[in-house]
């Protein structure tokens, strides 16, 4: 029931803020107009449930945006001149993602706090790589991101993918079960057998995992990198999975709600650009829509355990 | 079948554990067959806990064999617990919690059949039990999730339960729902499996135990069949020495004015001992929430508060899990003397100390972490907590569940000693023996007050005509 209700409010602030885009622009009401106000959504919504990943496990991951900028530096780069090298890199990375879970678990390490200094290690390696914007988009990944399927465009149905893959991997799934079971009651599946160090270092790697297709995403689409091209990916990730009905502790997540959350967040920066809205106001804005949303998930979920 | 009433399902021999200097077993030698069922007593501390953590593979011991009937994997042995301080995953369901310890599920199409399972299992220990399990745990009742939490333990989960250790399985069940989980550890003992069951209230064990194993200070101090124990004589090797309940107390005792008055019809006066009663879940916790609530604000903290809360659910409202023993009692008196709001960090510690003292808690430096604590000693913190501040009114939702009888006498004193004072205390219990302390007694029934005892009229009997009265024709 619960869980239900957590799916509503995420879907109701998206089709809320769809109407209002709509009603300002109707032209956006297109095929081509649904793929420009979405476009950027895919590597957003990829980060988002990397992020998601982590909150599952009662942590937090302030280097995502870090890491996805780092991605996005190697594919511009590596990937597109030597491929199996790019390739190894990038494997390397999820590996890397996979031994920190570990490590923080093991030496029970506040997770703030070692992704905060990863941070800086990410961001210092996309400055070795790529001191300046530039690089190439592998053409193989550009034709994927920019890609016209029939009735909906690229940007919904990849999002469709991505909630889909997730939901089974997560909600469906015997291992994403026992993930979740390990934000709600670590001991309780440690008792029932599990060795929490390896599900703990999955859910690092599997964070790893959807950051790398995120920088990928994003350089299909940008087709050149930069080393700062995806900081703000760090809060959006978490503002995202928070919108999509997520909570901070307890293994409570969804991964469809995410995918929205991330949708809604892309669009509401359209919307405000609809309005004509300076840039200036527009952060503070997104804020607002952000708090605007909360609270009202706050003030259902009162009325849910009164009734 | 032959093979098992010759191999133990599990045998320790001279197991010892010690966590640094503390030896928490100190040598035991124990074995559970098919058919056995044990009951294990103790006082809180005694190493009940440790023990059961060493059968189902939790902790290894120190010193000393632990073997299973098929070689040295609890898991594989049929070994399974459920605990006292409920250990489910609260955002998971409970065919999804089933899961996490089955493992034998496919990687498809388990979300039905765990289900059906946990369902069938539920069922055959509770018939008539009404709980949901394609709901969140975190959205059922205390007594449900006892309910999953026992049902899983006696599902197959692909191969077969054949010890269940049961820690403390009734002390957040009513009695009729405990009286079916009885019945069912009886059948499930007879059809060859076996129980040991840990359970401060002797009546039940007497009642299901074959075999009775008292532990005290880590050691085995008696090992009988039940019917060589007699009750007194139980009570006596666990070391504690219950003095018969001083009947009704002292009636002549004087009671102030009227402190709180409920338009439900709660009412208790000054110096009063007020206790709810009535079978589990039929709102006394609740009407204690809402007194509580209406009494304390969200905004202000005063210096002089009007109500404290002891809460019965301590790992979820009562211990502050990261703090130590010391600052987990002195949060309650933080405001009072704090000075240009700075914390008095001495007055602090001595109050800890002396209230380390006045209920003995059984550590060696109040600035230990709480969790190093056994159950019923973090419960007593929570009491330091609560009588160390100065609000007249002490509601008390059902604070003894799993706390053993030396601590609930020298608590029952304390209650009497500070009301006395003049100090007010609500007290919602489960159990009737603590009801009986009281000086005056609402009996709940479907949310409302279905009787109000005083005195003399506070016995088992009348309690429960006024918490069943009408439930047959409904």
């Amino acid at each position: 029931m619960a869980s239900h209700y957590r799916i509503l409010l995420p879907i109701v602030s998206l089709a809320v803020l769809l109407g209002a885009t709509f009603y300002m622009q109707p032209r956006a009401m297109s095929y081509f107009g649904l793929n420009l106000l979405f476009n950027l959504a895919v590597p957003i919504a990829l980060a988002t449930i990397a992020q998601m990943m982590i909150i599952m496990v009662n942590d937090i991951d302030l280097s995502l945006g870090a890491f996805v900028s780092l991605v996005a530096c190697i594919t511009a780069t590596y990937l597109n001149d030597a491929p199996l090298l790019g390739l190894l890199m990038l494997v390397a990375l999820i590996v890397t993602y996979a031994v920190l879970g570990a490590v923080i678990h093991a030496l029970a390490l506040p997770a703030i706090v070692v992704t905060l200094g990863m941070s800086f290690v990410w961001g210092g390696l996309a400055l070795f790589i790529l001191p300046s914007p530039g690089g190439t988009s592998p053409n193989w990944l550009r034709s994927l991101m920019t890609i016209k399927p029939p009735i909906a465009p690229m940007a919904v149905v990849a999002s469709i993918v991505i909630a889909a893959a997730a939901h089974i991997l997560i909600i469906r799934s015997r291992v994403g079960t026992v993930l979740r079971g390990v934000g709600g009651n670590a001991r309780s599946v440690e008792r029932a057998g599990w060795s929490v160090i390896r599900l703990k270092a999955l859910a690092y790697g599997l964070a790893g995992l959807f950051g790398v297709l995120a920088g990928m995403a994003l350089v299909g689409l940008a087709t050149s990198a930069d080393a700062n091209i995806a900081l703000r990916y760090t809060l959006i990730s978490i503002a995202g999975v928070i919108l999509g009905g997520g909570e901070f502790v307890g293994g409570k997540i969804s991964p469809v709600g995410a995918v929205i959350g991330a949708l809604t967040l892309t669009l509401a920066a359209s919307f405000l650009n609809f309005l004509r809205l300076s840039p200036d106001w527009q952060i503070g804005a997104q804020g607002t829509i952000l708090i605007l949303v909360l609270a009202a998930r706050l003030i259902f979920r009162r009325k849910g355990l009164e009734v | 079948m032959n093979e098992n009433e010759i191999v133990p399902i599990v045998a320790l021999t001279k197991a010892k554990k010690h966590f640094g200097a503390v030896r928490a077993l100190d040598g035991i030698s124990i074995s559970v067959g098919s058919g056995d069922c044990i009951g294990l007593v103790g006082h809180n501390g005694a190493g009940k806990s440790t023990l059961v953590n060493l059968i189902n593979g939790g902790l290894s011991p120190t010193e000393g064999r632990i073997e299973f009937a098929n070689g040295t994997d609890p898991h594989a042995a049929g070994v399974r617990s459920v605990f006292q301080e409920l250990s489910l995953c609260p955002n998971l369901t409970a065919a999804e919690n089933l899961l996490v310890s089955h493992k034998a599920a496919a990687p498809f199409g388990w979300r039905k059949r765990l289900g059906k399972e946990v369902l069938a299992s539920l069922d055959s220990i509770f018939p008539g039990h009404g709980v949901r399990v394609d709901v969140e745990i975190d959205t059922l009742s205390i007594a449900e999730r006892q309910m999953v939490e026992i049902a899983i333990g006696f599902a197959p989960r692909g191969s077969e339960a054949r010890l269940v250790i049961l820690d403390e399985p009734t002390s957040s069940l009513d009695a009729g729902i405990a009286q079916q989980l009885l019945a069912h550890i009886r059948q499930f003992c007879a059809d060859g499996g076996a129980v040991i069951f840990i359970s401060h209230m002797l009546a039940e064990v007497f009642s299901v135990a074959n075999r009775i194993v008292v532990l005290k200070d880590g050691k085995v101090v008696a090992e009988k069949p039940t019917a060589a124990f007699s009750r007194q004589g139980l009570v006596d090797a666990m070391g504690h020495v219950t003095g018969e309940t001083e009947g009704g107390a002292d009636l002549e005792r004087k009671f102030g004015p009227v402190v709180v008055q409920t338009n439900q019809g709660l009412s208790a006066r000054q110096g009063e001992i007020v206790g709810l009663s009535g079978l589990a879940g039929h709102g006394q916790a609740a009407a204690l929430a809402r007194l509580y609530l209406s009494r304390s604000s969200a905004w202000r903290s005063g210096k002089n508060p009007e109500v404290v809360f002891v809460a019965g659910d301590r790992q979820r409202d009562g211990i502050l899990p990261l703090w130590s023993i010391l600052r987990n009692v002195s949060i309650s008196i933080l405001q009072q003397g704090a000075r240009w709001g700075l914390v008095d960090a001495k007055r602090d510690a001595s109050v800890a100390e002396d209230w380390k003292h006045r209920i003995g808690i059984r550590t060696d430096d109040v600035r230990n972490p709480v969790l190093s604590l056994s159950g019923g000693n973090q419960q007593k913190v929570l009491f330091s907590r609560a009588l160390a501040s100065p609000a007249p009114i002490v509601v008390m939702d059902d604070p003894m569940r799993g706390v053993d009888i030396g601590t609930k006498q020298d608590v029952y004193a304390m209650l009497r000693n500070e009301a006395q004072k003049g100090r007010t205390f609500l007290w919602y219990s489960t159990e009737t023996e603590e009801v009986c302390q009281c000086d005056r007694v609402f009996v709940f029934r479907d949310g409302e007050i279905s009787a109000e005892l005083t005195g003399a009229e506070i016995t088992e009997e009348r309690i429960l005509e006024a918490s069943f009265q009408m439930q047959e024709a409904s």
